[in-house]
């Protein structure tokens, strides 16, 4: 070990040691090379006890948080002539102060661009997260276009096809609407998800509330709170209340997880369509109707066809551009 | 992955048991439904339980003597409120949190015979204001960028750097390490540690805005 008293640092700085070595493991993940054997050895570290994970989870989403720094970055040009980063190294106090002046201009100036319009999409199996300049986020689904507007006024999104979730920054004076179809939700500052299948249009309130107006100008629009999940077609409208934890399961994707709960065969197969490029196709209707339980890795496909093999007893064809499904 | 099938109800024929779903209750959390518990409860923890550690650092300290023991503490009800909500989570997390820490700071007083119970009287007032919605922690980018460049400030100058090398200009590890002409050990050393501390002042402390409310 080289380097001045100021590199090394203090022996148990840190008050507690699982912090300091959680710390350590979300620093090695992110900054190192990282190898199959590292994931191991950090799963079995967090395997050993709640207290490991709950701290790893703690510094993972400090580090997230740290992502928005970038915005901090200068443009190119900026950084042409003398290196940022000596520059930094070299800023007395007073100096620092005028880093964060100067910073939050260049920070301010990275933002703007994205209140034009501009459209965002993933392809089959894709999943993205895009974050808007007011500090509201959009995750994207696989296979889902959005167009994301925003003015003094308003702020809207336009769910063009496929899931989104949404985590707004609620702002009285600037609205947060979301249009999918002819249904337009309009937020009180929440969390929710939005899912469009051409005409059908499912909203699902993890926090907050959000208003649901409809085509007919003449029906009083729908208030949903936190729990409320919505189906909309043209005509029709209803609503149910789900446990959180259902609610949850919904946003197993995040993880690239498909979680299904008493979930019939047939609509398991067509949430796996959604992911994959290679299609699954139930050969009948009563097999369609087999109730499957579990969760599996969304771009897994033969982890649920081996299923259905060994537990139903099912055939398998694999077709190459299909898997066929029967008795 | 985990996975169970059940034949549903009108397939009774076949002698197929249902297999009763992992609860997460007696579930290991090496087992694959368990997986899936430990990630929602991640989504959890971070989007419901962290925002409060301002609020949980602030009511440990007040009803607590021994500042040494805070750290511990917190980390005792995270474990706590996570173990549970892994069963079921909770409706009202900030209620639910401070709850658990009140019965732990009781529990405490009660075992060690350390701190007279009067100590932890107050510990009412705040538990009937427990349920009252907390303070608007939506922070706008600006304000949050602003937060995050102070909290930087506060980093001892080498971890610092080393953070701003890796979060602002993109570096690795070792380019950080070359950048500043140390070994990759001393920079894993200051990246950990910068992390370490910035996890406390982005949690633990209120903002600038908040605390004027």
């Amino acid at each position: 070990m080289s380097g001045t008293n100021e590199d090394i640092m203090p022996e148990g700085i840190e008050a507690d040691a699982i912090g300091a070595r959680a710390a350590d493991w979300v620093q090695r993940r992110n900054f190192w090379d990282w190898s199959e054997t590292d994931q191991a050895e950090l799963d079995a570290w967090l395997d050993e006890a709640l207290s490991h994970r709950i701290a790893y989870w703690r510094f993972a989403a400090a580090f997230e948080r740290t992502a928005r720094l970038a915005a901090l970055r200068p443009p190119e040009e900026a950084r042409a002539g003398k290196s940022w980063t000596k520059w930094i190294r070299r800023a007395s106090i007073g100096g620092a102060v005028l880093f964060v002046a100067a910073a939050l201009g260049i920070g301010a100036a990275l933002l703007l661009p994205e209140l034009q319009e501009k459209t965002y999409a993933t392809a089959i199996g894709e999943h993205e997260t895009i974050s808007l300049a007011d500090g509201s986020q959009i995750e994207l689904n696989t296979d889902t276009i959005v167009r994301v507007r925003a003015s003094a006024r308003r702020r809207s999104v336009s769910l063009v096809k496929g899931e989104a979730y949404f985590e707004i920054k609620h702002d009285a004076a600037r609205p947060f609407i979301v249009t999918a179809g002819e249904r337009r939700l309009t937020d009180v500052g929440t969390k929710f998800l939005v899912r469009r299948n051409a005409d059908r249009v499912a909203v699902s309130v993890m926090e907050g509330r959000v208003k649901l107006d409809t085509p007919d100008k003449q029906a009083a629009p729908a208030m949903l709170a936190t729990g409320d999940t919505v189906l909309a077609t043209t005509n029709t409208l209803s609503v149910t209340r789900k446990p959180a934890q259902e609610l949850f399961s919904e946003l197993g994707w995040r993880h690239g997880l498909l979680v299904f709960r008493h979930t019939m065969l047939g609509e398991a197969a067509d949430e796996f369509n959604r992911y994959n490029a290679q299609k699954l196709v139930i050969a009948d209707t009563k097999t369609a109707a087999l109730q499957v339980n579990g969760t599996f890795r969304a771009n897994d496909v033969e982890a649920f066809t081996g299923a259905a093999q060994e537990v139903f007893g099912l055939r398998v064809d694999n077709r190459g551009g299909e898997i066929v499904i029967s008795r | 992955m985990g996975i169970v099938f059940v034949a549903d109800g009108g397939d009774a024929g076949s002698g197929m048991a249902e297999i009763p779903e992992t609860t997460g209750e007696d579930a290991k959390w090496r087992s694959p439904d368990a997986m899936l518990s430990a990630a929602q409860l991640e989504i959890w923890f971070v989007r419901e339980v962290l925002p409060l550690e301002a609020e949980l650092m602030q009511f440990l300290n007040h009803n607590w003597r021994n500042q040494s023991d805070i750290a511990d503490l917190r980390q005792d009800v995270y474990e706590r409120v996570c173990e549970a909500a892994r069963k079921q989570i909770p409706e009202q997390t900030r209620a639910f949190v401070f709850r658990t820490a009140r019965n732990l700071l009781i529990n405490r007083v009660r075992r060690e015979h350390i701190v007279p119970i009067e100590a932890v009287a107050d510990m009412d007032a705040f538990g009937t204001a427990m349920d009252v919605p907390g303070p608007e922690r939506s922070l706008a980018a600006r304000d949050e960028l602003r937060r995050l460049q102070t909290a930087l400030d506060r980093l001892p100058p080498r971890c610092r750097e080393a953070i701003v090398l890796g979060r602002i200009d993109g570096l690795s590890g070792h380019e950080i390490a070359a950048r500043m002409g140390v070994t990759p050990g001393v920079v894993s050393r200051h990246l950990a540690h910068g992390l370490y501390v910035l996890a406390d002042i982005l949690y633990g402390e209120r903002s600038g805005s908040e605390s004027k409310s």
